[in-house]
């Protein structure tokens, strides 16, 4: 067992309806459950919204991120799975893939 | 961490957008409704996006409630000097000490009850359509999508927009809503109630085939219905009675109809389904309807509670109903309401009686393009075991079907005789 790190990109609810949204919370906590039933949940959190940025040799500090929405970070996840392979499945399952976001999957290098 | 999410109430999301938005047309001012309904979609983005991965607050009402006040308020601080919103606000808007109570006191429990009656009776505006009325309800205080309502109402979304924008205008336009209890009350608490009843019929009776459609719309009526018995001001005779008819006619939806859409015929439904628990709260509404003389919803409440109570077809008190509807025709003559009581008088003295007075009915000429007075000619034909004249009266009624529902219905009926 290796863990993964789940990065969640983009999707959007603005064009849901109340019921809908509610619907889809209801598929990521289905969703969630499955992971921890089978003991591959390890961690998780929704990100706030922006933030700092902090670059350079000069260490400047900026307000951002201001990527574009597809691409901004909205949360995190870290899984347990046997492989890279079974991570981006597991990752298929996401209810962000059914409202245009997707799923990046790193595994986390161990020492 | 916890995996094991908490289910939300069913509708949760749905319900407290209606709040909500209630709460902020208060705050912001009717002339902000799009903006009031923008506060809300992003609250309860917010809410999906810091809820999705499994934390769930204990009381998540209390939580939209809390994210979408201080939505309000950072809005009221930014724009405060650009911005007109509520107009009775205005001074308590002006300085922080009195900003903060004012927006808190919005979003109070007693608040949110009293704000939905105000643009409940608002959406009922008598210069709208009943139809926009209604859908101007369904999307203000019941947060169904332009999507679902366009669904609900068999009509294309931008249709449904249309009817919608109308309403939506006519809102805008007041300066402020006005109070319930305020002048023409009664006038007005007739035109909310219609609406509901409107609202009600359209699940119990709509075309609609899918059967969640019509149980959530009969649902939201109810509850609105509750509110406003909840409420000094239009806890009145007239509320309760038609709480009354929409709980006992509510308890019987489950068993109504059959998977496909299509009405079952009362003797032939299973009243293990009804709901016991709504028909019970019906015949506590109809107690506390008494009116002298009785209204019309009374008596329909009534006629209702009989049905719902009887344990089953054969045991029904058609006696009971008979006098119900005979105090219902004393009221106004109604060709349909003379038609129900024929069939019920049928079921005491039997169909050649109840056929005599379907064809004696004052107006029946109005009932030639209604296929349930075929329908009716037709089953007392069969009972009285005149087939083939009965097969024409079904045959009739096929014709004269409404809906592919109704169709099925008569369909069947015909083909018991043929």
């Amino acid at each position: 067992m290796a863990e993964y790190l789940y990065l969640f990109r983009g999707g959007g609810y603005q064009q849901l309806s109340p019921e809908q949204m509610q619907q889809h919370m209801g598929k990521w906590s289905t969703w969630i459950a499955e992971l921890g039933k089978r003991g591959q949940f390890k961690a998780g959190d929704p990100l706030e919204e922006g933030g700092k940025q902090v670059r350079g040799r000069k260490k400047a500090v900026t307000d951002g991120p201001f990527a574009e929405a597809k691409d901004l970070v909205g949360g995190y996840l870290i899984v347990n799975a046997g492989s890279l392979d079974e991570a981006a499945e597991l990752a298929r399952g996401c209810p962000i893939l059914e409202v245009d976001g997707g799923v990046e999957v790193r595994p986390i290098r161990k020492m | 961490m916890t995996q094991a999410v908490p289910r939300l109430v069913d509708h949760l999301f749905r319900h407290e957008a209606g709040r909500l938005s209630a709460a902020l047309v208060r705050l912001l001012g009717p002339a902000n409704l799009d903006l009031a309904e923008d506060v809300v979609q992003e609250t309860l983005c917010h809410a999906l996006e810091a809820w999705k991965l499994g934390r769930v607050p204990d009381n998540p009402a209390a939580w939209l409630r809390s994210a979408a006040k201080n939505r309000a308020l950072d809005l009221v601080r930014r724009q405060r000097t650009r911005m007109r919103f509520a107009p009775d606000l205005a001074h308590a808007f002006a300085s922080e000490q009195t900003l903060v109570p004012a927006v808190d006191a919005a979003f109070s429990e007693d608040a949110l009850a009293e704000e939905q009656l105000r643009m409940m009776f608002a959406c009922c505006d008598a210069r709208l359509a009943p139809e926009a009325q209604v859908a101007l309800v369904l999307k203000l205080l019941c947060g169904f999508g332009v999507g679902e309502l366009a669904q609900a109402f068999l009509c294309s979304p931008v249709a449904m927009e249309k009817r919608l924008a109308r309403g939506k205008a006519a809102l805008r336009r007041s300066g402020t809503l006005a109070e319930v209890p305020g002048p023409q009350l009664q006038r007005r608490l007739e035109a909310v109630l219609d609406a509901l009843y409107l609202l009600f019929n359209e699940g119990y009776h709509g075309a609609h085939a899918e059967l969640a459609v019509r149980a959530d719309l009969c649902a939201e009526a109810i509850r609105l219905g509750r509110l406003l018995a909840a409420h000094e001001a239009t806890a009145r005779p007239q509320t309760f009675a038609l709480l009354a008819l929409m709980c006992l006619h509510g308890a019987r939806l489950p068993g109504r109809l059959d998977t496909a859409g299509v009405p079952i015929p009362l003797e032939e439904q299973d009243r293990a389904l009804w709901d016991r628990a709504l028909a019970r709260e019906g015949a506590a509404w109809l107690a506390r309807a008494g009116a002298e003389p009785p209204t019309a919803l009374l008596l329909e409440a009534a006629i209702a509670a009989e049905h719902c109570f009887a344990p089953s077809f054969a045991e029904t008190d058609w006696r009971a109903i008979v006098t119900l509807y005979d105090a219902l025709l004393a009221q106004r003559t109604s060709p349909v309401v003379a038609l129900n009581r024929a069939i019920a008088l049928a079921q005491i003295e039997g169909p050649e009686r109840g056929l005599a007075e379907l064809r004696a009915i004052e107006g029946r000429e109005r009932l030639a393009r209604y296929p349930f007075y075929s329908a009716a000619l037709g089953e007392l034909l069969r009972r009285a075991g005149h087939r083939e004249n009965a097969a024409e009266e079904f045959r009739r009624a096929v014709r004269l079907a409404r809906s592919s529902a109704e169709k099925h219905y008569f369909r069947r009926k015909l083909a018991e005789v043929s």
